[in-house]
């Protein structure tokens, strides 16, 4: 503890903001709570950004995620650190970890590689100035300094917080609750358009050009979409596709959008580390 | 007395710039949708945090919209994803190259 | 109807069970219906075994706009009559200003629907999907209008950019519609963080995500260290900035015009603008009018390097769409010029701009998707030469489209930059209007330089200075060597575009038809819409 003591010490600012007397006050538990928290969103943050393999990215966020929820709880607002981990970390990450393995990309990524020269160097630069420009603007004001209970008190309720937020949203936030179905039917029907498979090269004229060894998979690709329908079976080709198995199947669907692309250029062959399953 | 509010705040602006840190120097496309997420948690914790120091359910309820907001977004996002690259394997936005710029 | 509420309470009091609020439903009813007819449509399609014609969706879609637009005159009616009011607990507001977003939305979907319905039988692709997320996205874009609490404004800015992702994406064909997606998706999520983040500041400094209880709060209290405050002002700046693509946060801009259909680029370049200027400046205007003296010099900075980097960059493009997207990164930097004034007059001017501009922009995007063929490929500025001998009307349309766009007297588009202009004079910004009307006469070149490639004779020569002599030579078609016009014919045969002209489909004629005539007729005898824009003032505008 006095371990911890003393680097909070040694972080001016912080002592500052809170106050030297305070800490003395504060209760052992909830500073311990706090601290353990922090350091473990920090870490998990630091981690989704500088993991190179997408599952520990997304296992980092999971850890970021679980101690956000215990730092809910520390602040009393139980219902959300319930909704937290029920729909972050068990629905988000889970759709995150569930698209990485169907897409299999989970292999390393060459993170030394710069599309945007300079971008490494002057994204650091710009978030730290954002970071240090947020933290002077609040510590030289008093962080929340609003107008208490507009909406109605969060504690000392009948029902506790989560009757406090049923009311709040129910009455004060009546309608933003209801636009949401708006975003409800976006996804829905996004999910279904995307998910849509793309028209096949026999049914258009994009497939002139591609090369012979294509043929075999157009076919096999046509056939699929002349059932009409989102047969099982082109389902299954995706499938397949994605785990990693090269073959025509494989390349019916590059080749036709690269050779739609505005830009002439050649069909490009697949890289060797990508046919590798 | 618990912990001040001001330290909750400290740590969520410093989450908040991990996540923005994370996507504009990241290349890969699911990387930075979860440092997207790493935002939207931090502008939580503030939110919780001001609820609590302001003693006001208000907060609370804007997380709650945020999260559906957030879940939406990852739906419609990860379709996305799914569409263009189910047949390219590899989500990095360096395979974003048809285009110029 | 005051007795609904008070008997609501008596029974709450009584019950104890929780006190509702009144719903006034003429408030929400273009919302409800933009809404309700976009489930009625996928429901309806979704009982059907074969995919629902084109022709039913779109005149369901046609049908939906127009009662969302008639609803909206009967709400205009009731502002004019009982005055603005807010509903629902304060959660939206109806005032003239909400009533023309409400309007200019509608309008939009309609010519949309019609332009992407000759899109979709082009291009063959079937089901209600495309209709039924522009109608969502347009109801985003209407709920960021009437929005009065910020919440409610990332909600509709949410609804409106989810939806538009998927629009961008929408063209399977083509591999740069995935990637326009894409890119647009992440930095339509980055910044829906930042906004996030920006609205967590507010709440903190202000207690209240409300907007009147904002600038209430603000009117009340004297903030002595409002650091918090400004910070929150400033990501909430940064977010809206990505919405309305203004220079530092334009990136994604050129790269999704270029990339999402035509149709669609259209329709976001229209209707996104408006839901993000609706809402920016009824929140910088009426919420944080107080705190002009803090938000006004970035928005001047912000509002001169969209004005330049718009029109400059824009003269480089060898895309039509791309040249657009800089184009319309221009116009974003007009419209600023009224937000940065901070006056009712100001927001006038930057309401009518959006009126004026969507017209122009959905026709002017409504020809690009005709002349790009099958497949929606060809953009290059080259498929335009001689497009008046081959196409006239459709030439003609575009010619007087560019014309409002470059602000040229008689069309709407004249009225609309001398309302900002004069807005940012009598708003102190003397030297940003100078600025303005500089950007304008750069950005004219390369409108001009469109019109005057379409009437001059296709010829083998592709290139910018054989084009540009072309342009500043031989700007008469009929004076022209008939040897000259003959190779021309082949040539362009030979790049293929369009030598055989097909004709115009007839939902594509029909909405570039509206556009032009809106922009022509308004823009001879204005009065009209400057009178409806003179009322769209905000409630709490000054």
């Amino acid at each position: 503890m006095s371990t911890v003591v003393t680097v909070v010490a040694s972080i001016g600012p912080l002592a500052h903001l809170a106050g030297a007397g305070l800490l003395g006050v504060v209760s052992r538990v909830d500073f311990a709570t706090f601290w353990a928290c922090a350091v473990i969103v920090v870490v998990g943050a630091v981690g989704v950004v500088v993991s190179r393999n997408p599952v520990h990215a997304a296992l980092m966020l999971v850890m970021t995620l679980f101690a956000v929820a215990v730092l809910f709880i520390e602040q009393h607002a139980n219902f959300l650190a319930a909704v937290q981990v029920i729909v972050y970390a068990g629905a988000i990450v889970v759709l995150f970890l569930f698209v990485i393995m169907f897409l299999g990309v989970d292999r390393d990524e060459d993170v030394n590689q710069e599309p945007l020269r300079g971008q490494r160097i002057l994204a650091p630069v710009l978030v730290v100035l954002g970071l240090a420009g947020v933290l002077v603007l609040g510590i030289g004001a008093h962080w929340a300094v609003g107008a208490p209970s507009v909406v109605g008190p969060a504690r000392g309720q009948p029902g506790g917080d989560v009757a406090a937020l049923g009311r709040a949203v129910f009455t004060v936030y009546l309608f933003p609750f209801e636009i949401t179905a708006g975003l409800l039917v976006i996804a829905v029907v996004g999910a279904v358009v995307l998910a849509r498979r793309p028209p096949t090269a026999g049914q258009d004229e994009l497939s002139v050009g591609v090369p012979g060894d294509q043929v075999a998979g157009s076919d096999g690709g046509t056939a699929a979409g002349t059932a009409g329908e989102e047969t099982p079976a082109g389902t299954d080709a995706h499938a397949t596709d994605a785990t990693g198995q090269p073959g025509p199947a494989g390349d019916v669907g590059v080749s036709p959008e690269l050779a739609g692309s505005s830009e002439p250029q050649p069909v490009p062959q697949p890289e060797p580390h990508e046919v590798a399953p | 007395m618990s912990v001040p509010a001001s330290w909750y705040l400290a740590l969520s602006a410093v989450v908040f710039s991990i996540g923005a840190l994370g996507v504009l120097v990241r290349r890969n496309v699911l990387v930075m949708f979860m440092c997207v997420e790493l935002m939207l948690n931090a502008a939580n914790l503030a939110l919780v945090t001001f609820a609590r120091q302001l003693n006001d359910i208000g907060g609370e309820a804007l997380v709650f919209f945020v999260l559906v907001v957030a879940a939406a977004e990852v739906v419609v996002g990860l379709g996305i994803v799914v569409a263009i690259f189910r047949r390219r394997r590899g989500t990095t936005a360096d395979d974003l190259h048809l285009m110029k710029g | 109807m005051n007795l609904l509420p008070s008997l609501a309470g008596m029974a709450a009091a009584v019950t104890g069970h929780l006190a509702l609020p009144h719903i006034d439903y003429l408030s929400i009813l273009p919302i409800m219906i933009m809404l309700g007819g976009a489930v009625a449509i996928i429901g309806w399609s979704s009982l059907l075994r074969r995919p629902l014609d084109v022709t039913w969706v779109t005149s369901l879609t046609v049908l939906t706009a127009t009662a969302a637009l008639t609803m909206s005159l009967f709400q205009w009616y009731s502002v004019l009559h009982s005055g603005a009011h807010t509903h629902i607990d304060g959660a939206v507001v109806m005032d003239g200003f909400s009533v023309l977003v409400s309007v200019l939305v509608t309008c939009a979907t309609f010519v949309s629907a019609v332009v992407g319905d000759s899109w979709l039988r082009r291009e063959d692709v079937r089901g209600p999907e495309y209709h039924v997320l522009m109608l969502v996205s347009a109801s985003g874009a209407m709920t960021m209008g009437v929005a009065n609490d910020l919440i409610v404004v990332f909600l509709g800015l949410e609804i409106l950019s989810i939806a538009l992702y998927v629009l961008a994406a929408f063209n399977p064909r083509r591999a740069e519609s995935g990637e326009a997606a894409l890119k647009y998706f992440v930095l339509g999520a980055f910044s829906s963080a930042v906004f996030v983040y920006g609205i967590a500041l507010v709440y903190g400094a202000t207690g209240t995500s409300n907007l009147p209880q904002i600038a209430d709060f603000l009117a009340r209290n004297v903030a002595l260290h409002d650091g918090l405050l400004l910070a929150g002002l400033a990501l909430l700046l940064v977010g809206f900035g990505f919405k309305i693509a203004a220079v530092p946060f334009h990136l994604w801009t050129p790269d999704v015009y270029q990339g999402s259909p035509t149709p669609v680029t259209g329709f976001m370049a229209a209707v996104a603008k408006a839901g993000g200027f609706a809402a920016l400046l009824r929140v910088f205007v009426s919420s944080f009018h107080l705190l002009r003296a803090d938000w006004q010099p970035p928005v001047w900075v912000l509002a001169c390097i969209t004005l330049v980097l718009g029109a400059v960059v824009a003269l480089l493009q060898q895309d039509i769409k791309r040249m657009l997207a800089y184009s319309s990164i221009n116009h974003a930097g007009f419209i600023l010029l009224g937000l940065q004034a901070a006056t009712a007059r100001g927001v006038e001017a930057s309401l009518y701009y959006l009126f004026v501009y969507s017209f122009m922009v959905i026709g002017t995007f409504g020809v690009i998707s005709v002349v790009a063929g099958r497949g929606d490929r060809d953009h290059g500025l080259e498929t335009y030469r001689g497009l008046a001998s081959r196409q006239p009307w459709l030439a003609g349309a575009l010619v007087v489209l560019l014309l409002a766009q470059a602000g040229v007297p008689f069309t709407t588009g004249f009225v609309a930059k001398l309302e900002v202009v004069t807005a940012a004079v009598h708003g102190g910004s003397t030297a940003l209007a100078v600025v303005a009307m500089v950007t304008a006469a750069i950005a004219a070149f390369f409108y001009l330089r469109v019109g005057v490639l379409m009437y001059t004779p296709a010829q083998n020569g592709t290139g910018e200075d054989g084009d540009m002599a072309a342009a500043l030579g031989g700007a008469a078609p009929s004076s022209d060597d008939p040897v000259l016009v003959g190779v021309g014919e082949a040539g362009s045969i030979t790049v293929g575009a369009l030598g055989s002209a097909p004709p115009v489909p007839a939902g594509a004629a029909f909405g570039i038809a509206l556009c032009v005539v809106v922009t022509v007729v308004f823009g001879i005898w204005p009065q009209p819409l400057t009178a409806f824009a003179h009322h769209a003032t905000l409630v709490l505008a000054p």
